[in-house]
């Protein structure tokens, strides 16, 4: 059973080290080292980790590039924000409206009772059930559509694609029913208990990295299954393994629902620490930046993905901050960089460059490495003066 | 229907039928470059967009220098600058496919990251050199006003222009695909690249030229965009993934299947937009598509191509 835990979920040594280099950074120095505005900042982009996590299996692993991993992850916290709405408008804070007991935007847009996709709201069971199972319908949906015909690479991307703004224009066009492009605001507690209080935002970042490390774990267990195997093999030849007899596209179906449920959960813990949610974390650019962040950590590497995102997120919170103009730039080059110089991202690096120096230092060999190093200089040195 | 009578309606369906028509050209010619290139080499140009802009902006900033130095010329430069607009865009592409895309062939979703990160480069730098607003050229007075058919329809003279703009274009291009050696050769690499290339066909210059063409059809594109809308860093990318949508339902590789599909999304969208709100005339139309598409994926005519 412990031997089960420590080679199939963990994922053995090296997998070992990685997720306790993760929480280590996560649950011991970030706290210790942000104050919590700037911790609350932090927990916002590991929530964007679980949408580049839910890319490392999809497109890393599965081999279908999801360009509309933002869909799942604006399902997820649309469902989030709108029970949380629906506690903030109850009649006492609302008496004020024309028809009191209806989430502010719905009045103001003439709205006289609340629809009836928005009733089981009210239920926090519902809710956190529909986080799960919205969006894994949907991508259900989606991926049996396209993948039982065939439909893969190029074109799956760009129909994700179109889905993602086709949402965003939706929601941003249903004003009433959805909040517009300003979204679902002013959310302030989850059953009675304030969300906005320091000691609710902390609370709030552990269970977040908690949930993180949960669906690493998970990941590396169906990654390590012989499902893991199966889809390294259809990424490489998907007709091979449609000729030995398996239905490539059920495991591609799969894979795209686990996906949206991970991307999901991201988007409503994005709800519950940032506070709201809106159409600009739904659409074409945030789905594509979050391909972005899952590039750069590493498309095969799931704890390199959450790497990847904190440190593309922190450039950009860097550079917006100081200059704007060049984000862009770097954005745009790292797109370009990663993409032809880096394809397996940080760690990739990691494994090319670091556990050499890794393994050098634990063997102690690094201080040889250097004599000799300097000793080959010196007898180089030596050698060109002589001559 | 809708409280409006018979001779309203019509006045509408020929009035929004037009405004289609403009979309149309935007699209098709947009959508044409976007095919040829995706069908020949399989490779999805994010940044396509981004090539129109350019076009757009040489009209502009053409216009000014018209307008400072030569302002007799003024009423005709417009046709100087379409050929200008064509040749800007077609030297951007020929150094971005030699820079990069060519490097990626074997792997075209990293294309697609590799060209939105250049169209994310190519905004900023639009937005240093014109400014963040939009700005419109300065157009010969004979493109304003419209044409009064009857008392209830007008028709603007610059969608007409527009349209005739590409209707030219798109004569030229089916002209230079089937009935130019260059054509031939584009033919012949994309039905099949390995004996296209054993038949002694330099399969990596035919990419390159076509590579360049697209992007010079899309600079075309954004020139006779600027007629009917103004232009911004971001105008461009505001259209790609509708012409990415009118690429995949016409069947990717055909260029009569891009012509139908542009002009059926089109007019769909500007007719819908027309009874219901602008968004929702959009969402519509594209929901359609997508379920058409997840029906019937080859898209409408779809050429058998050996993969």
């Amino acid at each position: 059973m412990m031997s089960t835990f420590y080679t199939r979920w963990l994922g053995g040594r090296q997998g070992g080290i990685a997720i306790m280099l993760l929480m280590l950074l996560m649950f011991v120095v970030m706290p210790l080292w942000l104050d919590i505005f700037r911790l609350n900042l932090v927990g916002k982009y590991l929530t964007y980790a679980f949408a580049a996590v839910s890319l490392v299996m999809v497109w890393g692993y599965g081999g279908v590039l999801s360009l509309g991993q933002g869909i799942f992850f604006g399902l997820g916290g649309y469902c989030m924000a709108m029970f949380l709405k629906l506690e903030a408008s109850d009649m006492a804070s609302t008496a004020r409206q024309t028809t009191p007991g209806i989430p502010d935007f719905m009045d103001w847009n003439q709205i006289t009772h609340l629809p009836a996709f928005w009733e089981p709201f009210h239920s926090l069971t519902f809710t956190i059930l529909a986080i799960f199972v919205v969006p894994a319908v949907f991508a259900y949906i989606i991926g049996a559509a396209m993948f039982k015909r065939r439909v893969g690479g190029v074109y799956f991307s760009i129909i994700t694609q179109a889905i993602a703004s086709i949402l965003t224009i939706l929601i941003i066009g249903q004003q009433g029913y959805t909040g517009g492009i300003n979204g679902i605001t002013d959310l302030k507690t989850l059953h009675g208990w304030n969300i906005n209080t320091e000691s609710a935002k902390y609370i709030l970042y552990y269970l977040n990295g908690g949930l993180l490390i949960g669906v690493i774990l998970v990941c590396r267990y169906v990654l390590s299954s012989k499902l893991g195997r199966l889809l390294l093999a259809m990424r490489d030849k998907e007709d091979r393994v449609r000729f030995s007899g398996y239905d490539v596209s059920n495991f591609k179906i799969f894979i795209f629902s686990l996906g949206a449920i991970i991307s999901a959960i991201g988007g409503a813990m994005f709800t519950l620490q940032v506070g709201f949610m809106s159409p600009s974390f739904v659409g074409i650019v945030p789905s594509i930046e979050m391909v972005i962040f899952a590039a750069v950590g590493g498309r095969m590497s799931l704890v390199g993905a959450v790497f990847g995102t904190l440190m593309v997120n922190y450039g950009k919170t860097a550079f917006s901050e100081s200059f704007p103009e060049l984000w862009l730039f770097l954005m745009g080059g790292l797109f370009i960089g990663v993409v032809m110089y880096f394809p397996n991202g940080l760690a990739g690096l990691w494994e090319k460059h670091g556990q050499k120096w890794a393994s050098c230092i634990r063997r102690l060999q690094c201080v040889s490495a250097v004599k000799n190093w300097a000793e080959n200089r010196r007898a180089a040195k030596l050698g060109a003066t002589g001559e | 229907m809708f409280g409006y009578s018979v001779s309203d309606l019509g006045s509408i369906v020929v009035m929004q039928g037009f405004s289609g028509l403009s979309l149309f050209s935007v699209l098709l010619l947009m959508a044409l470059g976007l095919a040829i290139i995706f069908g020949q080499m399989g490779v999805i140009n994010m940044a396509h967009g981004e090539f129109m802009t350019i076009g757009a902006y040489t009209i502009y900033v053409l216009g000014k220098i018209t307008a400072e130095y030569f302002p007799t010329f003024l009423p005709y430069y417009f046709f100087f600058a379409l050929f200008a607009a064509f040749a800007l865009a077609f030297l951007v592409g020929y150094l971005v496919e030699y820079l990069m895309i060519r490097h990626l062939y074997k792997r075209p979703l990293d294309t697609l990251l590799a060209t939105w990160g250049l169209s994310l480069i190519m905004q900023q730098i639009f937005r240093t050199i014109f400014g963040g607003r939009e700005v419109s050229p300065n157009l010969p007075d004979w493109l304003m006003g419209s044409w009064s058919v009857t008392d209830t329809i007008d028709i603007p003279i610059n969608g007409m222009v527009v349209m005739a703009i590409t209707f030219a274009v798109t004569g030229l291009v089916v002209m230079f695909m089937f009935r130019s050696s260059w054509g031939l050769k584009v033919r012949a690499t994309t039905q099949n690249r390995l004996m296209a290339g054993a038949v002694g066909i330099n399969t990596k210059k035919v990419d390159r030229m076509t590579f360049a063409v697209g992007c010079g059809i899309a600079g075309v594109a954004g020139a006779a965009f600027t007629t009917i809308a103004s232009t911004g860093p971001t105008s461009g990318s505001q259209y790609i993934v509708d012409t990415f949508l009118v690429v995949v339902f016409g069947g990717a590789t055909s260029i009569l299947g891009a012509i139908a599909s542009a002009f059926s999304i089109a007019q769909a969208q500007s007719i819908l937009t027309f009874f219901l709100t602008n968004a929702m005339g959009k969402v519509v139309t594209l929901l359609v598509v997508i379920v058409i598409l997840m029906l019937r994926p080859e898209g409408l005519f779809s050429s058998k191509v050996r993969k």
